[in-house]
């Protein structure tokens, strides 16, 4: 398995200047990217988390094109983002979270017809991928809607199309599932599974969202305050992390702390109970044991939140 | 550059057939710019109610200097008038889009909201145009029809640059994009003139600086047959092609350091 | 003993001061922007300053004034330009955000009059204006050329006065503009007409008094000639003995109707909402 993107000790400065008072002008670099290295081979699907401004998007963005590194090694599809942007651009596809790709005032339709020719899609390509994907995210009835009268889980659909019509061979999505219900955020994660299984598309995911990549990618990349702190798979970085799921369990009335078999109690309050079981482990066995009782008033599942994750990294 | 052709007629394409589908729209809006441009005309109308001459010249070698200028500008404004969204776009993060795409970056700026509305100025100063040719006492010959239109074609591309210009500057001053309608609104004003009116300075700044003059003034004055009032050698008259190819080559190079600063800086 | 007439009126002026600073911080933000208008501006105003140069030196006296006279219109003109909201915008793209984002609703069922809260701000706003896009223009043409400035005090003073004038019947025409928006949503069409009709017979292109009889009749009876015409007059009054009365008399005769027809079309609206249910 060749790599297709390679990362070299890449490194990206900003220069920020803050008015620190009426006269005087504070200048400081922000080292958003700090010697970051990695390879990423065809067909992998690959997860990249970190807290706000650890530099996810950075990174993303030079591997784009859009920004150009301050010092380092970049390739990809084997050649240098910043140098060839248009060259490279017809091999990846891009989905930004926030903003969307499509243009909008035009129907979703013209979007794509519009997509297709810049990307000089073949037209059985074009119409076959079209047909698809629109099938596979349940586009149908939205194509001839303007996309500025699409919802949020609607657009973000809409963007992934987008991105695919062309069969890039490098797909990255920043911040995909924000702001979507549980229901799209499950059919959008089975998606890129099935693209990644099925159509080898090298997918590149920036997430806050932990299920997301658990879903979707075999391996994960941690980055905080621009440095990458572990690459590695979704087990190993549990176990590592020793970040755990928590389940939240509320019973009729208070009660001493509960045994379950795989789950520790690590907090009580009245008739509330937090029972924690390692991250990587399926909570099935802890909600069968306490579904049996017949004092359970609720219970909610609770991920551990990236911070967590990475604290316990570092603590480990 | 055959990229950048064949993105921007695309893109523009989609936008040209969209407005075209809103007849109605369509229709107002291009009204409404054929209107809002004949109004510096019907004020020279009204001024040559008063007077014969101004600056020297009739008000049908006005309508000449009047017209090439005004194409120039419409043409301009319709091709690339959009690199004025440039701050807008950056700041609304659709540039970064627009980096990702295998197209060159101006293209898309330009052709993106294509206004073929714009064509309205285009049109009006045709009409003025051939009023003008009929009304002035114009010698006509090979020569003369040459480089009229020619003129028309390289006063299109130095408000072009100027246009291109303007777009870049936004890259390190967005908020201070108003700038340059000094330059592209403002060059035409001025230009609709005869340059006899202003201070040497002024004329020799638009000859120069930012060649404005070889938009319509040089090269009106020889389709019109006219000594230069400023006594500036005769060649310069012929010098439009070369004044727009430099001026292009400096906003092709401002471009380029802008989008270069915008990738490096990522602001 | 309830609030009286006067604390009514005390409470009311607070409100309205307040939206007038709140106005006028708004569009202090936008520094640079402000800076590059002015610039602008003061780029137009050499233009056009050569322009009339021409123009009066070819027929001195020309519609009673002279070369200073016309310089001085042309760059009050320009001063006036964002004040009086010759090109638009402002009250006009706030409205049709709201009609837009179905906020529009809520501003019509308010206790206070949406005219009035809305003429407030405006007023704060060509405050800045005037200081920030009305100076910088008004200085360069100053020291470039020889302008015909009022000898008297008391003709500043008016003048001040038809300049504020100005800035009113401009908002009223704008807000009229945009109460468009809660019937026709998209005002881009109507708004352009605006900036023509603004444009050509406030005298931003030719002074009035430059227009053939005919169109000058037409003028005298629009709007229009309260946004730049009438202040400059003002302005000029003492040089030119035009007496300065009527020309007030016609501002406020403007801002009387225009005023009026917006506090009319607004209840007109009120009465939509209620019924459509926004």
């Amino acid at each position: 398995m060749s790599a297709i993107i390679e990362v070299d000790d890449l490194r990206r400065t900003f220069v920020v200047r803050r008015r620190r008072s009426r006269m005087r002008r504070e200048r400081h670099e922000v080292h958003a990217v700090d010697g970051v290295s990695f390879d990423i081979g065809t067909g992998e699907a690959v997860g990249y988390i970190g807290p706000n401004g650890a530099g996810k998007s950075t990174t993303v963005k030079m591997l784009t094109g859009i920004l150009v590194p301050t010092s380092g090694r970049l390739r990809v599809a084997g050649l240098d983002p910043s140098a060839r942007r248009t060259e490279l651009a017809r091999h990846i596809g891009v989905v930004f979270g926030q903003r969307t790709g499509l243009w909008w005032d035009l129907p979703l339709r013209d979007s794509y017809e519009l997509l297709g020719r810049i990307y000089r899609v073949p037209r059985r390509t074009y119409e076959a991928n079209l047909e698809r994907f629109v099938d596979l995210l349940d586009l149908g009835p939205l194509l001839d809607q303007p996309v500025r009268q699409l919802s949020l889980g609607q657009r973000m659909r809409g963007d992934i199309v987008a991105a695919l019509l062309h069969d890039p061979r490098i797909l990255y999505l920043d911040e995909p599932t924000i702001g979507l219900d549980v229901v799209s955020k499950a059919k959008l994660r089975q998606f890129l599974r099935e693209l990644n299984g099925e159509r080898g598309t090298t997918i590149l995911l920036t997430t806050h969202d932990l299920v997301d990549i658990e879903q979707v990618c075999r391996r994960v990349m941690v980055i905080d305050h621009g440095r990458l702190v572990f690459d590695g798979g979704f087990d190993e970085l549990h176990r590592l992390g020793d970040a755990r799921r928590t389940v939240v369990v509320d019973l009729a009335a208070p009660a001493d702390p509960l045994t379950v078999p795989g789950a520790t109690v690590s907090r009580v309050d009245g008739s509330r109970q937090w029972l924690t079981l390692p991250a990587g482990a399926t909570a099935a066995p802890v909600v069968a044991a306490l579904g049996a009782r017949d004092d359970l008033i609720d219970l909610s599942i609770q991920e551990p939140a990236i911070e967590d994750v990475i604290t316990a990294l570092y603590t480990r | 550059m055959a990229d950048a052709v064949r993105g921007f007629a695309i893109i523009a394409g989609a936008w040209v057939r969209s407005a075209l589908s809103y007849r109605t729209s369509f229709a107002i809006g291009t009204g409404v710019q054929f209107v809002i441009t004949f109004l510096d005309f019907a004020a020279i109308i009204i001024m040559f109610s008063h007077i014969d001459a101004f600056g020297g010249f009739s008000i049908a070698q006005i309508a000449l200097l009047y017209a090439m200028s005004g194409f120039a500008l419409g043409a301009a404004d319709m091709l690339v008038g959009n690199s004025e969204s440039l701050g807008r776009r950056i700041r609304d993060g659709s540039f970064d889009q627009m980096l990702v795409r295998p197209v060159p970056a101006l293209a898309q700026v330009a052709a993106d909201r294509f206004a073929i509305r714009r064509i309205g100025r285009i049109a009006q100063s045709g009409g003025v145009l051939i009023w003008a040719v009929w009304a002035a006492p114009i010698d006509w010959s090979v020569a003369r029809v040459v480089v009229l239109v020619g003129a028309m074609a390289c006063g299109s591309v130095i408000f072009c640059a100027v246009f291109v210009m303007g777009g870049a500057f936004q890259v390190f001053a967005g908020d201070a994009a108003e700038v340059s309608n000094a330059f592209t609104y403002g060059g035409n004003t001025l230009t609709q003139y005869p340059l006899t009116i202003y201070p040497n300075e002024l004329v020799k700044g638009v000859t120069f600086i930012v060649p404005l003059a070889f938009v319509n003034w040089y090269p009106g004055l020889y389709v019109l047959g006219m000594d230069d009032p400023f006594g500036l050698p005769g060649w310069l008259r012929f010098a439009s092609p070369v004044a727009a190819l430099a001026f292009v080559a400096v906003a092709a190079a401002f471009w380029r350091t802008a989008v270069r600063h915008y990738r490096s800086t990522g602001s | 003993m309830g609030p009286t007439s006067t604390d009514r009126a005390l409470g009311a002026a607070g409100l309205y001061s307040a939206l007038a600073v709140r106005g006028f911080r708004r569009y202090a933000t936008y520094r640079a922007a402000t800076a590059a208008g002015a610039f602008t501006n003061s780029v137009f105003g050499v233009i056009i300053a050569y322009t009339y140069i021409a123009l009066w030196e070819a027929r001195p006296d020309l519609g009673g004034y002279g070369v200073a006279q016309a310089l001085t219109f042309a760059w009050i003109g320009q001063a006036l330009l964002a004040p009086v909201g010759m090109f638009g915008g402002f009250i006009i793209d706030d409205l049709t955000e709201r009609v837009r984002s179905g906020a529009a609703a809520i501003d019509l069922h308010r206790p206070v009059s949406l005219l009035g809260l809305r003429l407030a701000e405006d007023l704060g706003r060509a405050a800045y204006h005037l200081l920030a896009r009305g100076l910088p223009p008004t200085v360069v043409g100053a020291v470039l050329f020889d302008l015909a400035w009022p000898n008297r005090v008391g003709t500043w003073v008016v003048a001040m006065l038809a300049v504020w004038l100005a800035v009113v019947v401009g908002f009223g025409l704008r807000y009229l503009l945009g109460l468009l928006a809660y019937w026709i949503i998209d005002v881009q069409g109507p708004a352009w007409a605006l900036v023509v009709l603004q444009l050509f017979f406030s005298g931003m292109m030719l002074p009035l008094v430059v227009f053939p009889d005919w169109l000058r009749l037409v003028a005298d009876l629009l709007p229009f000639r309260c946004l730049v015409q009438i202040p400059v007059d003002v302005f000029l009054s003492e040089d030119t003995g035009t007496a300065v009365a009527p020309l007030i008399g016609v501002q406020l005769l403007w801002v009387g109707v225009l005023l009026g027809a917006g506090a009319a079309l607004t209840r007109v609206a009120v009465r939509k909402v209620v019924v459509q249910g926004g």
